[in-house]
């Protein structure tokens, strides 16, 4: 009976990879076509730390750093963290809406909406891919978007899926486009509880 | 020669002149500096929840909630020479760092978390000095234990001392 994510055996830590396969290759095709270019995806690592390791886990604690966070809800719950720095999103938009005068540090309301967007659009390619695969139902919440210090991001889910014992989970890929030297991640924390109904969707005996 | 000790999320660490704690990227959780100025002893506790209630009791990590983390870092620096009577309080972090719809869980969690402190600190007589909390943005919390200032780093921000 699965109650912590330290509980996760390798088995269930191969079905997690798979489904961040699958949810972030989604995920990078979208991301290719807003783009206009190749889009290449890591392997995915299914990380299950401790809440420092966690906070730490996206270059460091302090860095600068934008998110756009999706909650999904519904027969699946959990959380979408589309993260980068500051220097990549500048990057992005000068793509997408041309290269425009910025403050040093922030980024215009236009400019901010449209990476919302983005992370919108990523997010709900990956819950899609889980849907069609699982036959869940699944809603997703609004973007909402924060640029701050990335430790301070991730405490978010951290804090809503770190309640019960002292390790969360989350599936984590990086998102390159080699053209343009674009990065990015995107991160998936779910319920422990979700964790189970989609494996056992996927046939798994748990 | 003074040390920076870090206290991670959901820890509490304590020491003495001239050392300094440190905690990095409070979110919506607080940091919470106690300090007995005479002795200088001082404490930090990273605490991520309001309340362990709702959880049982021997499956809690009692440095995660504000209801134990306080009480049980009071009772470590007593041990190590503070006088529990003379401590006093600050506080930061708090925020709420995505502006999410109203009602939901999430976009509660840090007022949640500096009501929680604040009744903690009232109900044990620790007068609560200076805070920075709530609003939408990260802090970093170092307390220097010589002189009992807490100093709050933000991203695009002055750094304020209190």
């Amino acid at each position: 009976m699965l109650k912590n994510y330290d509980e996760l055996n390798d088995i269930h830590i191969d079905v997690l990879r798979e489904i961040g396969n699958i949810g972030a290759g989604n995920a990078a095709s979208a991301l290719a076509t807003i783009l206009d270019e190749r889009v290449d995806i890591s392997l995915p690592r299914v990380r299950i730390t401790d809440f420092d390791t966690a906070i730490n886990a996206l270059g460091g604690a302090e860095t600068m750093t934008v998110g756009v966070l999706v909650n999904f809800s519904g027969e699946a719950n959990g959380m979408i963290m589309f993260l980068l720095n500051m220097e990549d999103a500048k990057n992005i938009m000068d793509i997408l809406v041309g290269d425009t005068e910025d403050d040093d540090n922030l980024l215009s309301e236009l400019k901010l909406s449209a990476i919302k967007e983005i992370g919108n659009i990523l997010g709900s390619s990956y819950i899609n891919s889980i849907s069609t695969l699982t036959g869940l139902v699944i809603n997703i919440s609004i973007p909402y978007i924060a640029i701050d210090m990335a430790g301070a991001l991730m405490s978010v889910p951290i804090i809503e899926f770190g309640s019960v014992g002292d390790k969360v989970m989350f599936i984590e890929e990086s998102f390159s486009a080699e053209e343009n030297h674009l990065k990015s991640n995107i991160i998936m924390f779910a319920e422990i509880e979700t964790l189970k109904i989609i494996m056992e969707r996927l046939g798994l005996d748990i | 020669m003074s040390e920076l000790l870090v206290v991670g999320i959901s820890d509490y660490k304590f020491s003495r002149n001239p050392n300094v704690l440190v905690t990095y990227a409070l979110g919506s959780c607080i940091g919470i500096c106690l300090y007995d100025k005479q002795m200088k002893i001082g404490g930090l506790s990273h605490i991520m929840l309001p309340e362990s209630s709702m959880f049982s009791k021997n499956e809690i990590n009692r440095m995660k909630f504000a209801d134990t983390a306080i009480v049980d870092l009071i009772q470590e620096m007593r041990r190590y020479g503070a006088n529990v009577s003379k401590l006093t309080a600050k506080i930061a972090g708090g925020a709420q760092m995505f502006e999410v719809q109203q009602g939901s869980a999430i976009g509660t969690i840090g007022d949640r978390n500096i009501k929680s402190v604040k009744s903690v600190l009232q109900s044990l007589r620790i007068p609560l000095l200076a805070e920075d909390t709530g609003l939408n943005y990260g802090r970093t919390v170092y307390f220097d234990l010589e002189t009992g200032i807490m100093k709050v780093q933000s991203l695009s921000r002055n750094v304020k001392e209190f």
